[in-house]
């Protein structure tokens, strides 16, 4: 028994001591890879152009790369990406989360949206709504997402990119309607999130949770997310409906110059997102339901079902991101407040 | 078996029913809401998940082992399993022993600790290493300028793991030991056995089963931890998912069958973990009594 054991031991032994070498090789492996951390209803729309901008890559250098993807909530991937996560470069839902990661780690310089042009955003998007067929609840404007009895879907805006364009559009449509008038705003943007019975941590979260799970009136999406959902689940099942009004969403994208410059990824990671600007990428874009920058690159198809919307944006409305920022989603912000209130009724 | 024969036997003598039992309504109606509860809450859903992975067939069932990100999912949860299940085996047994042979000041606070992953929900355990290990974190700064990636890498999940799976073999083995006590140990010691011959040759094989026990309840914990490894992993595909978490992307991304799919092969790890288990405590329920009581 006992040389079986010790030959047993042995064993264990040089199994942890194979599975060490795995781990080491697997670690030095992971500083020549290249990673984008993307937002949450992108997966689709990278999984489809990573393989053409390595294709691109390859006919122009000869060299092969590998792209590596992580999406969750926008926030939530910014914090990460300020933890310490080896991102090359970020393609977030909004600019506020990578003045974040400017911010707090130095990581990228702090003028870091002037690099690219509009805004650094390749490709835009706005928020609709998304009901069941038929359109039961008769949804047709913001106003009828405050109506008592209504369940809206909205992922969390502490967290997700997608959330907080949410809740702009829906302030954007307070001030209008109410003139400018801030408290009047506040009470109709509270009167929907008292809508709201779920609160996931990003997009892709809640549309789950509305057409997988079949919970809620009327999901707050991505146009682009909602486009995917009618396509997965069928026409059938859902429409979609477009406000009058809603808001510019420009989700902005950016070298992490310091964890790019360290894995020697500089030139590759500029290449990646003017790649993005490049006809086949805009084609591939609108294919995928974002508004392409460069619309005359896209299928004349893919461009017609974009719905003509009155569109506020961030920087006209709300004096840009880090003013929206602060004074809406800060710690002790205004989405504090009506959530805040809302415990205490 | 022979309690039941007798108190048949008694009630078929008398008419009556002790006080001390309840009639036979009560206990069926007990019987049946313990097996209906089961039904509903655990083998349902264990059910749905097989149906959901070959609802569209045999054949994409098996693709979803085809695809590269699935195949690095479950590298990476074996490769983790190797790391953390040995360092666990070795801890567990050190921590074990000395609690179990020997006394010493603060040794209740020892056990306290060991409890302690049981208790602590495992997405703080994940927090606390990117409190610690993170760019913003206690060492983060010093790691970082060295080049060593703790978190959003293998190493971390590797610690998360072994973290929220550190008390599954100290566990099984503390009740044994201190049943077994040192009378045999120092029999050994006595008659001239070194300390390393005396653990190979009395305690190893006393404690052997307990310690398979320990280790395979260790083990279907360290593949399916999910909320500790989900916090540090920073979910890079191909590259820092487990299969749980490919489990909840594919999900999320309304690949209903790769993601059951998954779910069968961890479903499948469960049950042949239960089978062994089961197997062990009907084969040694003696060698496994100290740790069987407790169950």
């Amino acid at each position: 028994m006992s040389e079986n054991l010790q030959k047993r031991l042995g064993l264990g032994i040089l199994g942890g001591l194979v599975a060490l070498m795995m781990l080491a090789s697997a670690h030095s492996q992971a500083g020549q890879t290249f990673l984008n951390v993307s937002y949450d209803p992108t997966r689709e729309l990278y999984k489809a152009i990573n393989p053409a901008f390595v294709a691109d890559w390859k006919a122009k250098t000869g060299e092969t790369v590998e792209i590596q993807a992580s999406h969750g909530g926008s926030g939530a991937q910014a914090r990460a990406v300020i933890e310490g996560l080896n991102a090359d470069v970020v393609t977030l839902a909004l600019a506020a989360d990578i003045d974040a990661i400017a911010s707090k780690s130095g990581k990228i310089p702090v003028d870091w949206q002037k690099r690219r042009p509009n805004n650094s955003s390749p490709y835009t998007s706005t928020i609709v709504f998304l009901v069941r067929k038929g359109n039961p609840r008769a949804m047709k404007d913001w106003d009828d997402l405050s109506r008592p009895g209504v369940a809206v879907i909205t992922p969390n805006p502490k967290t997700s990119g997608g959330a907080r364009w949410n809740y702009l559009a829906a302030w954007g449509y307070g001030l209008k309607k109410f003139g400018g008038d801030e408290a009047k705003t506040k009470d109709f943007v509270r009167a929907i999130y008292k809508n709201a019975p779920v609160m996931d941590t990003g997009a892709r979260g809640s549309t789950i949770t509305f057409a997988q799970r079949g919970i809620g009136d009327v999901l707050l999406a991505w146009e682009n997310e909602a486009f995917l959902a009618l396509k997965e689940f069928g026409a059938d099942k859902f429409e979609i409906v477009t406000p009058p009004q809603s808001i510019l969403a420009e989700p902005p994208v950016a070298v992490v110059d310091a964890n790019a410059d360290a894995k020697g990824n500089r030139q590759l990671a500029e290449a990646y997102l003017d790649f993005l600007y490049s006809p086949p990428a805009q084609a591939i874009i609108a294919r995928n339901f974002y508004r392409p920058v460069h619309p005359e690159y896209a299928s004349k198809d893919d461009i017609k079902k974009f719905a003509k919307i009155d569109f506020i944006t961030v920087d006209k409305t709300f004096g840009g991101w880090t003013a929206a920022q602060k004074k809406h989603f800060a710690d002790g912000g205004i989405f504090d407040e009506i959530q805040k209130q809302e415990l205490t009724r | 078996m022979s309690e039941i024969a007798i108190t048949s036997a008694y009630e078929r003598r008398a008419k009556y029913r002790p006080v001390t039992e309840d009639s036979p309504l009560a206990r069926y109606a007990l019987i049946a809401t313990a097996v209906l509860f089961l039904a509903v809450f655990l083998l349902a859903p264990l059910a749905i998940v097989f149906v959901e992975a070959f609802s569209k067939g045999i054949e994409p069932f098996l693709a979803a082992f085809d695809d590269p990100d699935a195949l690095a999912a479950i590298r990476l949860t074996l490769l983790v399993a190797a790391l953390a299940v040995p360092a666990n085996l070795v801890f567990g047994l050190a921590a074990s022993w000395s609690v179990a042979k020997f006394s010493f000041p603060g040794k209740s606070v020892l056990v306290t600790l060991i409890d302690l992953p049981f208790s602590v929900s495992p997405v703080v355990v994940g927090l606390v290493y990117v409190l610690v290990f993170g760019g913003q974190g206690l060492f983060g700064p010093w790691l970082a300028a060295h080049g060593v990636q703790i978190i959003f890498a293998v190493p971390g999940i590797v610690l998360a793991t072994i973290f929220v799976t550190f008390p599954f073999v100290a566990r099984e083995l503390i009740p044994l030991m201190q049943e077994q006590g040192k009378v045999e140990e120092e029999a050994a010691l006595t008659l001239g056995a070194s300390g390393f011959k005396t653990f190979l040759t009395v305690t190893l094989p006393n404690i052997k089963w307990g310690l398979l026990y320990g280790v395979l309840l260790c083990n279907a914990r360290a593949m399916g931890e999910f909320g500790a490894v989900s916090v540090i992993s920073g979910h890079i595909r191909g590259l820092t998912n487990t299969i749980p978490l490919q489990v909840e992307i594919l999900y999320n991304e309304y690949n209903n069958v790769a993601a059951f799919a998954l779910a069968v092969l961890l479903a499948g790890l469960a049950l042949v973990t239960l089978g062994l288990k089961t197997f062990l405590e009907w084969r040694h329920a003696d060698a496994l009594s100290g740790s069987v009581r407790r169950h």
